[in-house]
């Protein structure tokens, strides 16, 4: 008989110190840990983040409008001010932590190519074709060598 | 600032009136009421609605003598609420507890004419709010709607979430639900 694994899908749960991405609203695209569970359907957020513009005021956010991301403030208590969640915030490296996200790294990403001028969309297009080049001179000695054994 | 932070539908009024003085009375008696309403005008006309119900004072014989807005002393803190009403249905009178777990006593106010606007099918004018009281004893919570929601380190999951359809009619890849 074949052996199964069976193992429990890994839900990012809604729970007290979850950090939330907020995806619609005036917010949209800042981060925010979650300091209350209001209902099923909504709850009460905090984002006293280090950088001026990535701060998001306590408020009520529908869940509608967040997606959960991995991270955790461990031990947040339930309701805690802004004061308390701005330390753990820091002591926990939340910024530093976000920013080494594949999400946060795609959309600064994105942002910075949306905001090139053209002379330096066309550097990026000449780079690209320079790396292209180098990887397709690898490749080519590497099929060479097959061939020939 | 943002449509997040603009104020519900509904406002709390304090409304205090009086008779008008007359020579018997010249100092007639002050009742006031917390009253929900959407703007000053329609408070004002509650004030009488309800006062004519309770005493005999009507609009014509009585005056307003203030009015002023009651706001939310801690609109950042997440409370319970228990909401007793009087209201009538299409076959008769009835009364009601209910409970809301909102940031301030008019979020309450609006769930409330929300939920029996849609359980029920009664409006603004059919409702009668009777007593809003915030309940900060969780043991004294009486719904299992609320109820549950207290429970210590609550945590659940969001399974299948579906995203918002684009406006394309045709998409490349099937909608992921799970994230």
């Amino acid at each position: 008989m074949a052996d199964i694994d069976v193992t429990l899908a890994s839900w990012k749960l809604v729970e007290v110190g979850r950090l939330v991405l907020i995806r619609r609203g005036p917010f949209a695209g800042k981060l925010a840990a979650i300091v209350e569970i209001v209902d099923h359907r909504r709850v009460l957020v905090d984002g006293p983040s280090g950088e001026e513009k990535k701060i998001v005021p306590r408020h009520v956010l529908p869940l509608a409008h967040a997606t959960l991301t991995p991270f955790i403030i461990p031990q947040l208590p339930r309701a805690a001010g802004t004061g308390p969640v701005k330390k753990l915030w820091a002591k926990n490296e939340i910024d530093g932590k976000w920013a080494k996200s594949n999400f946060a790294q795609k959309t600064d990403r994105a942002e910075r190519r949306k905001n090139l001028t053209d002379f330096e969309r066309f550097k990026v297009l000449r780079l690209r074709k320079q790396a292209r080049y180098e990887v397709q001179k690898s490749y080519a000695k590497v099929r060479a060598a097959a061939a020939k054994s | 600032m943002t449509d997040q932070f603009i104020t519900g539908r509904l406002t709390e009024y304090q409304v205090i009136g009086r008779h008008l003085p007359t020579e018997a009375n010249p100092t007639p008696k002050l009742y006031r009421m917390r009253i929900f309403a959407p703007n000053t005008v329609v408070a004002k006309s509650r004030f009488w609605y309800f006062m004519a119900q309770l005493r005999k004072l009507k609009k014509a014989n009585g005056e307003i003598v203030s009015l002023n807005v009651i706001n939310e002393k801690r609109p950042l803190k997440v409370k319970n609420f228990g909401i007793w009403i009087r209201y009538d249905s299409r076959s008769g009178t009835h009364n009601m507890y209910k409970e809301f777990r909102e940031m301030s006593r008019t979020d309450a106010v609006e769930a409330l004419y929300q939920d029996m606007a849609a359980r029920h099918r009664s409006r603004f004018g059919s409702i009668n709010i009777l007593k809003v009281v915030e309940v900060d004893n969780a043991d004294n919570i009486r719904r299992p709607y609320i109820k549950q929601l207290l429970q210590k380190n609550l945590k659940f999951p969001l399974p299948h979430r579906s995203a918002k359809p684009g406006k394309k009619l045709f998409a490349y890849s099937r909608p992921s639900t799970f994230a």
